[in-house]
């Protein structure tokens, strides 16, 4: 029951706490590292919140995460670094962008395949139409053409 | 494939997708396991609370113990602490990580409710906490003789926890290091 | 008094739901005319019933009955009255009777506007409405009873309603966006119907279409509202975050794209029968898997609803009957070999189909990469996220890919084309269309390629429509009676698809030209973004009705030229003491210049202020109003209210039925 108010009481905070818009005056040594800054912060997503990254956050955690952030910026660490950094600490969960590996690739690939299938599916549709159309001409044949003729007929006098 | 059976596709698909579903109800997608599990303790040198001494990591390895991420501000703390007073009397070894606290206030929810802990790191600016991968207060993790992170409880450690969880796990260290 | 009054008309709703799940469907099997002509009354009385019952819970909000659960958890006396009753929404109990509400009043829509319709088809369709009905309305009963009393233990006052709730914006967005989600249901039930008869022809695509395209109408308005309340409420200037409930809401409306595109292929030449019959199912299915993930707390979201296991697995099971037993209905009762209509490569059915394979695998993508993290989990292979840049990186590579062929869609024959056709309809629209799109990112701050590469789209999607309209115009007396000529679905269909350039447009611009900039800011201080200074004149205390606030007060000027006075406000709710930041926008149909406040910094009246620059934000909304528009338009179509089919109409679905 108290692992419930806890958590009950940790989701409330969560849910309040977007609202409260993050807004912290890093003075950074150039504009590069501040777009870094913003490119990269938008991409780590705050470990302990429900959905947000790390810019959004109001989280003690994701405070924590954007000064270590901006700490490394000026440091000089490359975005690679920086990446693992993070991950070596809270796991391949904080990348909003999942790397490429083994187990990711599936999520990577998944698009390109399903676009190739369906696309190879489209043209064998399209081709078998194609056939049929020009068996036929495009037209109805004659026994089509009876047949229509016959259904108008009784659909007229059947309404 | 028959005309007939590949109108089946989509209802096959459907059927693996449910069951992912119902194993996704008994998951909590809350529930992280620490990154850390089965690396070393991070490296660090800080100050112990109540004194002027710098502590570093070979201080606090040797054997298996429990890290107790807490701090004053941190309401479930206070809920759990009764216990980690009881577990010390049980002769398990507890180092505490004072987490993003004032010494002062530490020291007098210490005095106030007695001291479960071997020592206290005094971990002011939470950098020990990023590296430890903390999300917040309190967590409690458990150590090897190594100084290996053998496993991470987030939220309150009470007798449920301990019992069902941590003791299985501290035995099978215990062990591991006896022969 | 009245809670219970409620609860027992949400019981009498379930009763009738229940018996016009069953007794029409009887009766179309047997049929039996008695029970088939009960159908309609009994849609009418559930409608009644779930009306009683819903402004019974209206009023108990109103009146701040503080001993009903949900009133105590979600209103305060102190709200608005206006948010009171939108509170009645803002929560798992209240918005499922929403849902119930206006899955009753779709269903009473079809029985009493679809004269035309046999009435075996007809009790079929209310039928299968009914029984949605019985299971959102069971959901309500047996795990989410809106109706729940405190007693004894009522608090004085109520917790209120979350903050970010207390919008405008929000009143409207979720019976929107429940319009839409819900009004899939009409779609689905006259596929399920269609199933159950045996009869999948032109005729029923007929019926489905313009109920299709009023769903698809208002759940675009919906995820426009709920993602122009983002942008000012939540107060940091994003529109669109990917999260699982957008995706939720998201992946309905891409199934419905293709959903509508594939029901006119349907529709005039009895093609992709089995197709838009699975497309129906497969939207509406996404309705209610949508429903689950945001309520079965599977996976972690910004918006998610207060979770529990038990209406989960409630859901689930649901989920189950209803999209297993029609997905078995289909795979035994759908026709197994295609039609003999043909088409050639260079036609409009063939650029429909692309339309659908795009619309797909976007869904699909979507669906995949919002579960993915939970499949991941569910092997044993950690925790996984799966956020913006992954879904932007897929979304906008098929998008681009569309928008080509999207501009030659409306312009071609059906059955065949040719492409020197082509060349001459379109060939001076690309020419013009390339010359906008190496052109107009000019305008812009800096010359972009994505900018290039939106306008080079738009305006060949633009030009090629404008042009065709105005060769079905011209030749007319006048003008009026030019206009006359297009039919509701052709201009229902011009103005989505120019919503549709106006979109990309939109979204392009402002995510490649936003600048935006965080700042320590006193008052008297003054900064220039953009062209556009920004001076923080003076701070002041303010009081709302059930907030305090500190108010910022900013004068713009560009050119010494006032521009407008912004006042963000940072608020302190009184009842709940959250603290939210209340941005302040100078809206423009070329760029809009937002304002939100921070944290004060130091003691000396600095506060650290968000500034945002955000070229052609608007047209992004303005492109969806379009879309929406569209959609309600195409409904007007005469050919939708024929009473009696023509025979040939019928005589060639019989024909392609068969």
């Amino acid at each position: 029951m108290n692992r419930f108010c806890v958590a009950a009481l940790l989701l409330m905070s969560c849910f309040v706490m977007p609202a409260a818009a993050v807004i912290e005056t890093y003075e950074f040594s150039n504009e590069e590292l501040e777009q870094r800054y913003q490119d990269l912060s938008a991409e780590l997503r705050c470990p302990k919140c429900q959905n947000q990254n790390i810019a959004d956050s109001n989280a003690p955690i994701a405070q924590d995460l954007r000064k270590r952030l901006y700490q490394q910026l000026e440091g000089g660490a490359s975005d690679g670094e920086i990446l693992d950094y993070m991950v070596a600490r809270y796991g391949e969960f904080v990348l909003y962008r999942p790397r490429f590996s083994g187990a990711t690739a599936v999520l990577w690939l998944a698009p390109v395949l399903l676009l190739l299938a369906a696309i190879v599916l489209a043209l064998l549709v399209l081709r078998r139409r194609k056939d049929s159309g020009e068996r036929t001409g495009g037209e109805l044949s004659v026994a089509e053409q009876q047949r229509l003729h016959t259904l108008l007929d009784e659909s007229e006098s059947g309404s | 494939m028959g005309p007939r059976l590949k109108l089946f596709i989509p209802l096959i698909l459907f059927v693996v997708l449910a069951l992912f579903l119902l194993r996704g109800l008994e998951l909590d997608p809350r529930e992280m396991p620490s990154a850390l599990i089965d690396r070393p303790l991070p490296e660090f040198t800080l100050p112990s609370l109540g004194s002027d001494t710098l502590v570093n990591r070979d201080a606090v390895i040797g054997e298996v113990a429990l890290f107790n991420v807490w701090a004053t501000w941190c309401v479930s703390c206070r809920v759990e602490h009764p216990y980690l007073n009881q577990l010390t009397q049980q002769g398990v070894p507890i180092y505490g990580v004072n987490y993003k606290d004032e010494d002062q206030d530490a020291l007098r929810w210490l005095q106030e409710l007695g001291n479960p802990y071997r020592l206290n790191i005094v971990d002011a600016d939470g950098s020990l906490g990023l590296d430890l991968g903390v999300y917040g207060a309190p967590e409690t993790y458990l150590v090897d003789a190594g100084g290996v992170i053998r496993y991470r409880h987030v939220g309150v450690v009470d007798e449920r926890v301990w019992r069902d969880i941590l003791q299985p796990i501290y035995q099978e260290l215990l062990e591991e290091r006896a022969p | 008094m009245i809670p219970e009054i409620g609860h027992y008309a949400l019981i009498n709703a379930l009763c009738l739901a229940v018996i016009l799940a069953v007794l029409p469907a009887w009766g179309a099997w047997r049929r039996n005319t008695t029970a088939m002509s009960l159908a309609p009354g009994l849609a009418v009385g559930q409608l009644v019933f779930v009306a009683i019952s819903f402004a019974c819970l209206a009023a108990a909000f109103l009146q701040d009955d503080f001993t009903v659960k949900v009133v105590a958890s979600n209103s305060n006396s102190l709200l608005p009255p206006m948010y009171k009753f939108s509170a009645l929404w803002g929560n798992h109990e209240g918005s499922l009777l929403l849902w119930a509400l206006i899955l009753c009043f779709w269903t009473t829509a079809v029985a009493l506007l679809s004269p035309q319709l046999p009435m075996q088809v007809l009790s079929r369709v209310l039928s299968v409405m009914g029984g949605i009905a019985v299971g959102f309305l069971s959901f309500s009963l047996f795990t989410s009873n809106p109706f729940e009393r405190l007693l004894p233990g009522s608090p004085v006052d109520g917790s209120d309603l979350n903050p970010l709730l207390q919008d405008p914006g929000l009143i409207i967005h979720p019976p929107l966006l429940y319009m839409g989600y819900v009004g899939f249901s009409v779609a689905f039930a006259f596929a399920i119907a269609a199933l159950l008869g045996g009869r999948l022809d032109a005729s029923w695509a007929r019926w489905s279409r313009p109920w299709t395209n009023v769903a698809w109408a208002f759940l675009t308005l919906g995820i426009m509202l709920g993602s122009w309340w983002a942008y000012y409420e939540l107060g940091w200037g994003g529109w669109w975050f990917w999260d699982p409930v957008e995706n939720a809401s998201f992946m309905p409306w891409l199934a419905g794209t293709a959903l509508i595109h594939s029901l006119a292929a349907t529709e005039k030449r009895g093609l992709f029968k089995s197709w838009t019959v699975l497309l129906a199912i497969f939207a509406f299915s996404l309705s209610l898997l949508g429903t689950f993930l945001v309520r079965s707390g599977v996976l972690t979201s910004v918006h998610a609803f207060a979770t529990d296991p038990a209406r989960g697995m409630f859901i689930l099971l649901f989920l189950a009957i209803v999209v297993g037993g029609s997905l078995i209905l289909y795979a035994l009762r759908a026709p197994a070999v295609s039609s003999r209509v043909s088409f050639a490569w260079v036609s409009r059915e063939s650029l429909l189909l692309f339309n659908n394979v795009v619309f797909l695998v976007a869904t699909l993508t979507v669906l995949f990469g919002t579960l993915f993290p939970l499949f991941m989990d569910a092997l044993g292979q950690g925790k996984y996220s799966v956020g913006p840049p992954y879904f932007n990186a897929v979304f906008v590579p098929l998008m681009a890919l569309l928008a080509p062929f999207m501009g030659l869609g409306p312009v071609s024959r059906w059955k065949g084309d040719t492409v020197a056709r082509w060349k001459g309809e379109l060939g001076i629209s690309a020419a013009v269309a390339v010359v906008c799109g190496l052109t107009l990112p000019l305008l812009g701050a800096d010359y972009n390629l994505w900018v290039a590469l939106a306008a080079l789209l738009a305006a060949w999607l633009v030009l090629g429509l404008v042009r065709d309209a105005w060769y079905r115009v011209r030749g007319a007396s006048s003008l009026g009676s030019g206009l006359r000529r297009l039919t509701p679905s052709y201009c229902g269909m011009l103005l989505a698809h120019l919503g549709f350039a106006a979109c990309v447009l939109g979204v392009v611009a402002t995510s490649q030209y936003n600048v935006e900039r965080d700042l320590k800011m006193s008052p008297g201080d003054s900064e220039t973004l953009a062209g556009y200074t920004f001076e923080f004149v003076e701070l002041a205390p303010v009081r709302g009705p059930n907030f305090v606030a500190d108010e910022a007060r900013f004068r713009v000027t560009k050119d010494n030229e006032l521009i407008a006075t912004l006042a963000p406000q940072k608020r302190r709710y009184l009842a709940s003491g959250s603290v939210m930041t209340e941005a302040a926008i100078d809206a423009g149909l070329f760029r809009d210049l937002f304002v939100a406040m921070g944290e004060p910094i130091g003691s000396d009246g600095a506060w650290a202020i968000r500034l945002h620059y955000k070229p052609m934000v608007r047209w992004m909304w303005l492109g969806a109003i379009l879309m929406g528009f569209g959609g309600f338009a195409t409904a007007l179509d005469k050919r939708y209210r024929r009473q009696r089919r023509t025979a040939t109409a019928s005589a060639q679905g019989v024909l392609h039925g068969a």
